[in-house]
């Protein structure tokens, strides 16, 4: 830690303090001024100095190239060109997900809402730059505790605060999960750094200490991607929230999530991965992983199935796409490691854009049934044919990014183990899922352009601000669909460079 | 320059959506001003373009995974493309009286011919499998909002198929790129790797089923049946025109060029389902009640045919394949209008699907029979008899519907629809003239092919010398 003066901190963790600052800043507009102001203005004034926040921490980042030497700070805080464009990833997610909320009315509190928003974005960032064991721990709870609150926030709602009681407890006990995993790790290697903790390991092979510890984080992992078995809290979740809150669980935490658990396990467990090829099994992370992708793949597209609530499917669909996500991560490589960033961002963006659509049509009908959806097309053409893109690109139909992502994590997985195709049967049994998928995704989707609308139904009207973000999103989508190197791109560049 | 036809399409698609909602007439205009552009392009494209593959556009698109945006055409390409831009304008003369929402109708039809072009112009692999998707999905709503009887059913039958289909084609174009070392998607180079030989006995399988599906090989082709029965007529036309076509250009394109092997060690069993399908899809028509069911299994019958060209795995056998069959286009044509222009233009048709000589039916027909003749002399004459079926029930059909007693048997579907009491109503409206300008133009083009071949077998026949189909040389296949 010698010759690294608290300025020096401070700059490197520039983007986090701004971020930090703006929740306050929201807190103080908000409760000080913004009190007597109508409910609208005060989500708009809220909404805008999120943005403006988010904006500048991306802006700052893209301004200022820093990087940190390796081991610096012991990893509590490594910056270099991937983290950092994952952060912007994170930020770009939490800005959109401030937009969704601005014509949201299920709470007077504005500033508390918007400032725990912010402050799930710092925890973001923080797990995001993480390479040591407290600070993702650390991070990892400033996340998750904010988002019990976010999911709690509906107070005139009895399904938020089951939603969010359920989604505590279970968090709760994951946690604990991780913190025993995590302790077990240092116990073996008296390190709480990933790389140190790796080169310790080399050699050793899976003992039944160093086992535990891995099933124990990836338990405590898998509840934050809600993965087989670990999702239960993801339905009730997703259906009782707040809708912005739920995009925010959906997006910028998965991204969040799932980079931290790709780091800890290529970094941490380099060493134990063991094999997950057909017939050629051995015991390490990675058939571990592909064990419980296989299950989210196939209970997340089959109860998906029997859903009737457009929320609901979201959550099991979100199961499903954890369990293609996985993929990626089990690959065990570089491009693994570009192909899972580019899938969950993408992921993350598609699925924020359908919940913004969904808040819309809550707002009106109170809920979120496919009823409430019925010939929609003819009551909000704009917003459904958004609504369109997202359901498309959820269902890997081009050219959208949600179809470039799965078809470049397959290629990953396949790629891993190319001489032998060893991974080949995971990704048959991921297409073949994501080939069931397109059938629910059509069902809400035949609802909005095929089923006839109810007479009583009104016709459906966002703010125009609102309208405009959905849209964007949209054509973020299509964008990254169409010309998917825009990240690509820049991903590899900064993978090689941060020496993954 | 043919590039154009795709991005024509697109516009128009883009065109369409800034449209006011309810100026149904507007749409149409647009709709078919796109087409005729399209198919204009199509064919100064194809007067213009040489014997071998001419590249239009080959672009980096991912360097990262090897992946270019390049479109070119041969021969095949070119005689599928023009008849997609015909189909096009024939099935949005058919839709003109839709008024339902015809702007949205519209927009799905062009994005379905935009991807259908894009399919025959893409030599990347993973190019050609995005349209291949793109045309997937605009079909299931063509059917679920402006279909028929069972229209949801039959729309998610279909769309569900495809996807499937599409999926295996998937798995097949992913281990395909990964064995021939992860560094090109283009199919000219890909068709040049010696894939090895254990890796073509089960890929070849996997992509040409997966495509195989769309193009109703027995017996994965029970969506087509219901398809044409629940499609509106111009999406039915296109779907017995240019979609089953897709899935036997797929096959042919990408499993038979990249897996030659492969192909010569299934050509038995696939030839066998082909031929079953004919005879099988013949047979089922002849019992039929609903005039669409029988289209609809006609068209499997048909394309048993062309499958059975596929793996006759020589060059007369290729040449029919992309020798098309404009008939069963029109085919598609809403014939419960029992009137007498109908009952012109179906004879025609049909005397063209009989494989009467002077039509093109007959010409493709007697290609493959040729074709198959050298490879197996047995299924050939039971491709034969599937013939003599199909003489007997389109003649059937004729009798009942043309000449027979105005009475329930006219219009057996009609008496169906109303025991099952949809709310369709099946008034015997006059034909419109543009559909008859439709009518005219598709029936033109069958008797022109028909007297006069060799117009698409000069083009055809030159583009299998290509390196492109080397593999499939080199394995006694050509």
């Amino acid at each position: 830690m010698s010759g690294v003066g608290y300025f020096d901190i401070l700059k490197l963790a520039m983007p986090e303090t701004i971020v930090a600052l703006a929740a306050l800043v929201v807190l103080f507009i908000d409760l000080g001024i913004m009190r007597p102001a109508e409910g609208k203005f005060r989500r708009m004034i809220a909404a805008l100095v999120t943005g403006t926040s988010c904006l500048v921490a991306i802006f700052w980042m893209h301004q200022v190239q820093q990087e940190t030497a390796p081991g610096f700070l012991s990893g509590l805080l490594v910056v270099d060109p991937l983290t950092q464009l994952v952060k912007q990833g994170v930020l770009v997610l939490t800005l959109f997900t401030a937009w969704i909320s601005i014509d949201s009315t299920f709470t007077d509190h504005t500033g508390e809402y918007f400032a725990l928003l912010l402050l799930a974005t710092v925890g973001m960032m923080f797990l995001v730059s993480a390479e040591n064991l407290l600070m993702i721990f650390i991070s990892l709870e400033l996340l998750s505790l904010s988002l019990y609150i976010l999911t709690a926030f509906n107070k005139r709602n009895l399904r938020s605060a089951e939603a969010a009681l359920k989604y505590f407890l279970f968090g709760g006990m994951a946690a604990a999960f991780t913190l025993f995993g995590l302790s077990l790790l240092y116990g073996l290697t008296g390190s709480i750094e990933l790389r140190p903790i790796a080169a310790a390991l080399k050699g050793k092979g899976l003992d039944p200490a160093l086992a535990a510890a891995i099933v124990m984080t990836v338990i405590g992992f898998g509840f934050k991607i809600a993965a087989v078995p670990f999702h239960l809290w993801a339905p009730d979740a997703y259906e009782g929230a707040p809708t912005p809150s739920a995009a925010l669980i959906a997006s910028g935490s998965k991204v969040a999530s799932f980079f931290i658990l790709g780091k800890v396990m290529m970094l941490g467990f380099a060493g134990a991965e063991g094999n997950g090829a057909w017939r050629a099994f051995a015991s390490g992370w990675v058939p571990l992983l592909a064990v419980i992708a296989v299950f989210s793949m196939l209970l997340g597209n089959l109860a998906a199935i029997a859903q009737s609530n457009v929320k609901r499917l979201l959550a099991y669909s979100a199961i499903a796409h954890g369990g293609y996500a996985l993929l990626a991560v089990l690959t065990d490589n570089l491009q693994g490691v570009a192909a899972l960033i580019y899938y969950v961002v993408t992921y993350a963006l598609t699925v924020l854009g359908a919940f913004g659509v969904v808040s819309v049509v809550e707002e009106r009908a109170g809920e979120a049934r496919f009823s409430d959806f019925a010939g929609l097309s003819r009551r909000a053409p704009l917003l459904s044919f958004c609504m369109m893109i997202f359901m498309l690109s959820l269902a890997g139909i081009p050219p959208l990014a949600g179809f470039f992502g799965k078809f470049y994590v397959f290629t990953a997985a396949v790629n891993a183990q190319a001489k032998n195709l060893g991974l080949l049967w995971l990704v048959i049994f991921a297409i073949a899922m994501s080939a069931v998928s397109l059938y629910y995704y059509l069902q809400v989707l035949k609802q909005i352009y095929v089923a006839e609308s109810s007479t009583r139904t009104p016709v459906i009207k966002a703010s125009a601000p609102l309208q405009a973000g959905i849209v964007l999103v949209a054509a973020g989508v299509l964008a990254l669909g169409c010309a998917p190197n825009l990240v690509v791109g820049a991903l590899s560049a900064a993978i090689k460079a941060a020496g993954f | 320059m043919l590039g154009w036809t795709i991005y024509i399409s697109f516009l128009g698609v883009a065109v369409l959506t800034l449209l006011p909602r309810h100026n149904a007439r507007a749409a149409r205009v647009v709709a078919l001003l796109t087409a005729l552009t399209g198919f204009t392009v199509a064919l100064v494209g194809t007067l213009k373009a040489d014997a071998g593959l001419n590249t239009f556009c080959d672009v980096s698109w991912v360097p990262a995974l090897g992946i270019h945006y390049h479109l070119a055409a041969d021969g095949i390409s070119l005689t599928l493309v023009l008849l997609t831009g015909i189909a096009a304008v024939a099935g949005i003369l058919f839709s003109w009286n839709i008024e339902q929402r015809a702007k949205e109708f519209f927009a799905f039809y062009l994005t379905l011919i935009g991807g259908v072009y894009g399919v025959f112009l893409s030599f990347d692999l993973f190019l050609l499998f995005v349209f291949y998707e793109l045309a997937i999905i605009p079909k299931y709503f063509l059917i679920a909002i402006w279909g028929s009887t069972r229209k949801e059913y039959g729309a998610m039958k279909l769309a569900l198929y495809s996807f499937v289909g599409s999926a295996m084609v998937l798995i097949g174009i992913i281990a395909a790129y990964v064995v021939a070392g992860a560094k090109t998607m283009s199919l000219i180079e890909l068709a040049q790797y010696p894939f090895p030989e254990h890796f073509q006995y089960w890929a070849f399988p996997l992509v040409f089923v997966g495509f195989a599906i769309l193009a109703g090989l027995w017996p994965f082709h029970t969506w087509a049946p219901t398809g044409h029965v629940a499609a509106p007529t111009a999406a039915s036309m296109l779907l017995a025109g240019v979609v089953m076509k897709l899935g036997a250009y797929g096959s042919f394109r990408v499993a038979m060029t990249l897996f030659p092997l492969g192909a010569k060690a299934w050509q038995m069993p696939f030839a066998t389902l082909a031929v079953i399908g004919i005879v099988y899809g013949a047979m089922v028509a002849l019992t039929q009640k609903d005039f669409k069911f029988v289209i609809g299994y006609s068209s499997v019958s048909h394309m048993g045919f062309v499958l059975l060209g596929l793996m006759t795995l020589n060059e007369i056998g290729f040449t029919d394949r992309a020798h098309t069959r404009e008939l069963e286009v029109l085919e598609g044509m809403d014939l419960t209008k029992a009137l007498p222009f109908a009952a012109g233009t179906f004879v025609v048709a049909s005397a063209a699907s009989m494989g009467l000589p002077g039509f093109s039916g007959f010409v493709a027909e007697l290609q493959v029979l040729i074709g198959a003749w050298r490879s197996f002399p047995t299924m050939t004459v039971c491709a034969g008899i599937g013939i003599l079926i199909g003489v007997a029930y389109t003649l059937r059909v004729l009798q009942k519907a043309f000449f027979g007693e105005v009475a329930a048997e006219v219009n057996p579907r009609q008496t169906e629809s109303a025991a099952l009491s949809r709310a369709q109503p099946h008034g015997l409206e006059p034909i419109s003239g543009p559909e008859r300008i439709g009518a005219v133009i598709l029936m033109a083009a069958t008797l022109v092919i028909g007297l006069y071949p060799r117009l698409l077998l000069d083009l055809i026949a030159p583009s299998l010398n290509s390196p492109l189909f080397e593999g499939l040389r080199r394995a006694g296949a050509l």
